[in-house]
């Protein structure tokens, strides 16, 4: 058995009323522990893209494919984990921050690449996209300026080169190595 | 597919209501008997069937229904119907439909809903059922327009019975049923973008297994639940002929690889026999061929099969090294995998092996309860024994659960496929009589033969009313032990012997089946057994027997839950041998 790591799945479902509910049903039903699960509409008609986060090892990754698979609204999963993925977070950070603290913070929005997008005398919001460790990073960063607020995505991926949804099984698993 | 039914006029291209459109779908799909309880949201549903060819078959309660379609799918091969209504009648189905999933059986359950524009308004007898079904259906569809229900129908059936088949519900509402529409049918083939059940085995993985099969000196083959599903029975026999490797079936494997085969070592797992579950424990290498490893067979998963390597020949690649960990996954049908197999496999005469573990079973069969005196009780064991003989092995058996379901599986030679139905998966009890009338009516030919005690029996004896109305015969014999039987040998292994809440008081069941016009009989000496079978065989319309049994009897032998399968409780030795009745009368196998 391999260790369990963060996983990341693209999980394309038809766009069909109930679909995240099924989805949700069987990783709840299959105690697979949802670290982040984002869903929205693609460019296909017709198709929605999932991209949920969870701890699994290998095993446990395939049959959590191999289970997507079984379900009817499911077209497609790639276990895009161990892929040249871009992987993107975004949060709105509202902080404490009076007059004397704003330049402070916005260089540190510099520092991350951040945005403030709305200001008052005594706080600014705060815009971030990138990686959830970046994010994380931001987070801390403004913790002693006392957050007021915090609302972040779940993580969206994608793999940098171009998938092809072919319809082979990928859900076969491999013998083990040392079998015959 | 099946051919539309003669009596079926073809009125492709007319306007019909949503509730005719359901049986037009219904007759298409080949359904000539469903099973159902009316009510306000499937009225309209009910008002148009007697228009079509097919009999409805009222239950007394929903549950009935449901698990009357999966005695029917069970029996048959075909897909099991069911029909009821929203709400509190859609909730009682879904005892039957888990039982379903669970065994993986076709089945399509038609629900009626509350009209579309009253959903998510806690309207009257409205309940999500699709909401409610989604973990325990293989998938379920709410349709709230007439034109939505032919298609849907069609694609529920085709995704019920395909693959790994399983339960579908299809919910109604009542606008949809009243509401007209063009009636339109296709019988093109469906395809589903996001469901592909046809996995065809990988060409280097049937190599792997077949230098694992040629390399093994001590191969077990288990025959699981998929060797019925895929009609495989004829290929194990040609595989095991030429290999002479020994076959293990688990509990719904029974009668897919025939009973008294030379190579059939019998059932293995919690209530397997000792020799079995050691032969597992010594193999070099296990082909577990349809089955999916469930605790019930495994036991203690640190200490199972070590010595084995194991090919698991499975339709679900979600099975695969679920429970246990495989060297070579055949993800396919489990018939073609063994034909595919077949040829590469050598002739072997395997003796060493065969005579280890016969001689292992000499040991335990001394301790078969079958062998031993009777010393003027009736013991449960004995009672299905005796069924057998007295059935020779040709009824159609349904078991309830708890002990007498491991009795029948130890002391009921199934020789052939299908004439076993027992809740396997989800153990449920109140199974065996409803699922009973529904193998009635799939298989009318055949003596049906229900086992149950006399806890599941009372959970939903009410279906004997129903064997009255419909007129049809089964065999129900209650093995009648007083306590909730299964519960109280728990009790008495692992709970300090406190019987608590299994002692049970039950009605005269020769008066319960004579207030329904049927008739009951009362068994209460081993002598009495052969003259109650026959008199069951001959009479018409449904026989009750009640068997009124040693009250703390235990199955034997016994892994514990968790336990190693090596470790099992043994039967007691042989008490007496000389007063052997079965021997005496030279009336055993
Ligand atoms: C619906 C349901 N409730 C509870 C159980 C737990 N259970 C398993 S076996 C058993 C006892 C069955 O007693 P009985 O029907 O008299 O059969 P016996 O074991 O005596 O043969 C019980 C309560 C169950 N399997 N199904």
């Amino acid at each position: 058995m391999t260790r369990s790591v963060k996983r990341t799945f693209a999980v394309f479902v038809e766009d069909k009323p109930g679909v995240l509910n099924r989805v949700a049903s069987l990783f709840r039903r299959r105690s697979y522990n949802i670290d982040s699960l984002n869903v929205g509409t693609t460019h296909e008609p017709g198709v929605s893209r999932m991209t949920i986060v969870c701890d699994a090892d290998t095993d446990t990754a395939r049959r959590i494919e191999a289970n997507l698979y079984k379900m009817v609204n499911v077209l497609w999963v790639d276990d895009i984990t161990h892929k040249q993925t871009i992987d993107r977070v975004l949060a709105l950070i509202k902080v404490n921050c009076d007059r004397d603290q704003r330049d402070e913070v916005l260089k540190i929005c510099e520092v991350f690449r951040a945005r403030a997008i709305d200001m008052s005398p005594d706080r600014i919001t705060i815009e971030i996209t990138g990686a959830r460790d970046k994010v994380e990073g931001l987070v801390s960063v403004l913790k002693p300026f006392g957050i007021l607020e915090l609302v972040q995505t779940g993580t969206v991926a994608m793999t940098r080169g171009v998938e092809k949804h072919d319809l082979a099984h990928p859900t076969v698993p491999a013998s083990r190595n040392d079998a015959a | 597919m099946t051919p539309a039914n003669p009596k079926l006029k073809n009125r492709i291209g007319e306007s019909l209501s949503g509730a005719q459109i359901i049986w037009e779908a219904l007759v298409r799909e080949g359904v000539e008997v469903c099973f159902g309880y009316p009510g306000g949201a499937i009225m309209p549903a009910y008002d148009a069937m007697i228009q079509y060819p097919v009999h409805h078959v009222l239950t007394r309660h929903e549950q009935g229904a449901s698990h009357m379609a999966d005695g029917y799918a069970r029996a048959s091969g075909q897909v099991g119907v069911c029909i009821a209504t929203s709400g509190p009648g859609a909730t009682n189905l879904i005892t039957g439909i888990a039982t379903a999933m669970l065994d993986s059986i076709p089945m399509v359950c038609i629900t009626g809903q509350v009209p579309s524009a009253l959903i998510g308004s806690d309207a009257f007898q409205e309940t999500d059922i699709t909401g409610c079904t989604i973990p325990v259906t293989k998938h379920n569809y709410l349709v709230t327009k007439p034109e939505q229900i032919a298609p849907t129908i069609r694609e529920a059936f085709y995704v019920a019975r395909s693959g790994r088949p399983g339960p579908v519900l299809v919910d109604i509402t009542k606008d949809a049923q009243q509401q007209s529409c063009v009636f339109e049918w296709s019988d093109d083939e469906i395809v589903l973008p996001g469901y592909r059940p046809d996995y065809a085995p990988l060409p280097e993985q049937l190599e792997e297994a077949v230098a694992l099969i040629k390399a093994a000196k001590r191969p077990i083959l288990f025959a699981g639940h998929g060797i019925i599903k895929s009609q495989a029975t004829d290929a194990v026999i040609e595989f095991v002929e030429k290999t002479n490797i020994p076959v293990a079936c688990t509990l719904l494997g029974l009668g897919g690889f025939p009973a008294t085969h030379p190579r059939n070592l019998g059932m293995m797992g919690m209530h397997g026999e000792t020799w079995v579950n050691k032969a597992i424990q010594d193999a070099d290498l296990i082909i577990a061929a349809g089955m999916r490893f469930d605790d019930r067979v495994t036991g203690n998963l640190k200490t199972y099969a070590q010595n084995a390597k194991k090919i698991h020949i499975e339709l679900d690649p979600a099975e695969i090294n679920k429970n246990v960990w495989v060297d070579v996954p055949i993800v396919g049908d489990v018939g073609e995998v063994l034909a595919d197999l077949l040829p590469h496999v050598e002739q072997c005469d395997r003796s060493e092996w065969l005579d280890y573990i016969d001689e292992i079973k000499g040991d335990s069969a001394v301790r078969d309860i079958k062998n031993l005196p009777d010393l003027g009780k009736l013991y449960a064991a004995h009672v299905i024994h005796d069924i057998y003989r007295f059935t020779e092995g040709k009824a159609l058996v349904v078991t309830d659960v708890g002990q007498h379901q491991m009795w029948e599986a130890q002391y009921y030679k199934h020789d052939y496929p299908r004439k076993l139905l027992t809740s396997g998966g989800l153990g449920t009890m109140g199974f065996a009589l409803p699922a009973g009338i529904g193998a009635k009516f799939a298989q009318p030919g055949d003596s049906v033969w229900v086992i149950c005690g006399d806890g599941g029996f009372q959970m939903t004896q009410a279906e004997l009313s129903t064997c009255a109305q419909e007129g049809i015969k089964v065999n129900v014999a209650i093995i009648n032990n007083g306590f909730l039987g299964m519960v109280r040998q728990w009790q008495e292994f692992f709970f300090g012997g406190r019987y608590v809440a299994t002692p049970l008081l039950s009605p005269d069941f020769v008066k319960i089946a004579e207030a329904h016009s049927l008739t009951g009989i009362r068994v209460e000496q081993r002598s009495e057994v052969e003259e109650a079978v026959r008199v069951a065989e001959a009479t018409e319309g449904t026989v009750v027997i009640d068997f009124r049994v040693e009250q703390e009897d235990a199955v034997y032998p016994m892994v514990p839950a968790g336990a190693n399968l090596h470790d099992m409780i043994q039967r007691p030795a042989a008490p007496n041998q000389d007063h052997n009745p079965i021997f005496e009368t030279g009336e055993d196998e």
